[in-house]
């Protein structure tokens, strides 16, 4: 067992891959000789050479579109998107083609590749480089989303993500990249995909939230009076959404409160607080509370944490919740 | 059926005025004069000093994330000044300072954009360029669609656009040279070819001998120029934008030069580039023979260096003083500028911010009798 951080639990858990399946090859903009922007690739061209981690030319669609085509051979591609802002490119051949092939092909031909992505604000990054657009993806049939917050969980469902046989959308929460670092276990291990994950228990309101924001909620938590009971749970997959253990805790708890970055307009949010509806109805104590990114461009970082849901915010949204 | 050849290829390479500052006077015929070199001079003396400066700020963190345009000063300023100022249009990369200060562009914008305050991209009235372009390679569309509108309306303006080596390699470059040409519109490709997109190198990044090349299949005169050559690339612009301007359609320009610093100051080139190449091309720097060739003509000294430094170091300071002493934005911004009239939830969010978690108008008598929330 090693303390890592998420990059180095990323980062080991795709040398884990590559080593046990040789179809894994990993391509993106300045990952082999440079180890990625954040360093997530560091030392994997060196160890499986340029034809398996491969630098490609400047172009996300090309990335994004070719690893369709590895995948439709029999490899298992990891393509990497340096940053969610330069997705725009890659859109088309990820939604309209890699989302489909299933389906429009009758189930013979599957596209089984795993685009990584950095994603979310907090870091105080140029423009185009804090935007959490998770739910474009997850409103896109075909595709299966995930966000962990951990570098446990993020290496337990990277692996389940390059094993899926259907592309997966693996969004990595810069925030948390060196944040802070925990056991990783060495040994190969799983997270299935579409399991959320209770933080926390509690018995007065629930918190959905994923990625970075985890940690902010954790920090507004510690805020609030100790007889306040809150249930936390890590969505860590966007979709499929775990209903139940969110319904679970609803019908236990009557309150809701869900937290994301991204703007708040059929944002996830929007989706969690009609499943609490469909499901919870008649539990209910007070209406599902949002706090979320505004419906605006993401700012630059002079008033990103304006922005963004943090800690006091999220305070401030469990206590309206409770106080309903 | 004969074999023949349907078509031959030729990419021609221009350089004026060399490595050691020694002028071809023929082809520098016409072009710029010594009080012209004189003045681009100083303006290289500035942008390098904004641009440490820069590099200083971020590192002692005051800024964000700061792209070095070291280096790459002559490919700005020679373009730069072949164009019209308030009548062509700019429309940038980032790595292209120089030519932005030259058409009217206060300094203190750039710094703010990389300070994470959009103020920096609210260009003024008159000024014609866009503000700085973080994607890669999507400006040149938008660059083909301005120079389009100046075709409909007869206007005899042209438009220069900028981007890497590495952006020629997205769709968006190609989409955007194919429609220059096949509309015939007055703009000029101008590729700064650094030689490296972050850590990926020229070569790597296209198997094509140029990149100037490229141009060729979309049916585009096109040019490779010696990109550290302020001669060489004030020519080339200003024939490419005389071309433009009597209604001869686009053109390319490679400027051949290199980025001296990291990609940006979150990158270490250390760990792939090699330090040799590194100091070869600083020696090809373009400040070294723009100052050659000033000192050979008697038109420069260590003097006249010194003073400019001076000038250079007290116009930067200022600069630096009115990007820092600026107050933050409210966040109100945030909102603001999202659309001409704003939506209803948007106002709501926006004027709620502090009073609730979301914004949300939590005023209604049988809302506010429960939470107590509009009193907080």
């Amino acid at each position: 067992m090693a303390q890592m951080t998420l990059v180095q639990a990323i980062n080991h858990a795709l040398a884990h891959e590559m080593e046990r399946d040789d179809r894994v090859v990993v391509l993106g903009e300045d990952v082999g000789l440079n180890g990625g922007v954040f360093r997530v690739t560091e030392g994997l061209q060196k160890r499986f050479g340029p034809e398996r981690v491969a630098d490609t030319p400047l172009a996300e669609s090309g990335i994004m579109g070719t690893a369709i085509g590895l995948a439709m051979a029999g490899m298992r591609p990891v393509p990497e998107i340096q940053f969610e802002g330069f997705l725009g490119p890659a859109y088309d051949q990820l939604v309209n083609h890699a989302a489909r092939y299933r389906t429009r092909s009758r189930g013979a031909v599957t596209i089984p590749l795993t685009v990584r992505v950095p994603v979310g604000g907090g870091i105080h990054a140029p423009e185009l480089h804090s935007d959490s657009p998770e739910a474009i993806y997850a409103h896109h049939p075909g595709l299966k989303v995930v966000m962990p917050s951990t570098p446990y969980d993020a290496k337990g469902l990277l692996l389940s993500a390059i094993r899926d046989p259907d592309p997966v959308v693996f969004f990595e929460p810069k925030r948390v990249y060196r944040s802070f670092r925990e056991d990783v276990p060495e040994d190969d291990y799983t997270i299935p995909i579409g399991q959320a994950k209770v933080v926390a228990e509690g018995t007065d309101v629930t918190v959905v939230t994923w990625g970075a924001p985890v940690f902010q909620c954790l920090a507004a938590m510690d805020e609030l009076p100790e007889d306040a009971s809150i249930e936390l749970i890590d969505l860590r997959t966007i979709y499929p959404i775990d209903v139940e253990t969110i319904v679970e805790s609803v019908r236990k708890t009557g309150r809701c409160v869900v937290v994301h970055e991204a703007p708040k307009t059929a944002g996830l949010g929007a989706e969690i607080a009609t499943l609490i509806q469909e499901h919870c109805f008649l539990h209910l104590e007070a209406p599902v509370q949002r706090c979320t990114g505004f419906d605006t461009v993401m700012p630059y970082y002079k008033l990103e944490l304006d922005y963004l849901p943090e800690s006091p915010r999220i305070q401030k949204a469990i206590e309206e919740c409770l106080a309903y | 059926m004969p074999r023949k050849v349907v078509y031959e290829a030729r990419v021609e390479y221009v350089q004026i005025l060399d490595e050691e500052g020694r002028l071809d006077a023929k082809l520098a015929a016409g072009t710029l004069t010594d009080e012209q070199v004189a003045f681009l001079y100083e303006q290289m003396v500035i942008c390098r000093q904004y641009d440490e400066v820069a590099f200083k700020l971020q590192r002692s963190g005051r800024m964000g994330t700061y792209p070095q345009n070291k280096g790459q000063e002559a490919a700005a300023l020679g373009s730069g000044f072949a164009a019209k100022k308030g009548a062509d249009f700019l429309v940038p990369c980032y790595r292209e300072n120089a030519a932005l200060f030259l058409h009217g562009l206060p300094m203190e914008h750039i710094l703010l954009h990389w300070m994470g305050d959009e103020r920096g991209n609210q260009i003024p009235e008159g000024v014609n360029v866009t503000p700085i372009s973080i994607p890669i390679g999507t400006q040149m569309l938008h660059a083909t669609g301005i120079a389009w509108a100046y075709k409909i309306r007869r206007e005899p303006r042209c438009v220069i656009t900028y981007f890497g080596d590495g952006a020629t390699s997205e769709g968006d470059f190609h989409e955007a040279a194919n429609f220059a040409s096949t509309l015939q519109v007055p703009c000029i490709f101008f590729c700064q070819n650094n030689q490296w997109a972050i850590s990926v190198p020229r070569e790597t990044q296209t198997a094509s001998e140029t990149i100037a090349q490229k141009a060729l299949a979309y049916g585009m005169p096109t040019v490779q120029v010696d990109g550290n050559d302020l001669f060489a690339v004030y020519k080339e612009t200003r024939d490419a934008l005389e071309r433009a301007r009597s209604g001869g359609g686009p053109s390319f320009i490679e400027a051949v030069t290199y980025r001296l610093g990291d990609h940006t100051t979150a990158d270490d080139a250390r760990r792939y580039r090699d330090p040799e190449e590194v100091a070869a091309w600083q020696q090809k720097d373009p400040m070294i023979r723009t100052r050659r060739y000033l000192e050979n003509k008697g038109l420069w000294d260590d003097d006249r260096q010194r003073a400019a430094e001076e000038r250079a170091k007290a116009i930067v300071q200022e600069v630096v003083r009115a990007a820092e002493g600026i107050e933050k934005p409210t966040t109100d911004d945030i909102f603001n500028f999202t659309f001409a009239e704003l939506p209803a939830e948007i106002v709501r969010q926006r004027d709620t911010l502090r009073t609730s978690s979301i914004g949300q108008d939590r005023t209604h008598p049988d809302v506010a009798s429960r939470t107590g929330a509009s009193t907080r």
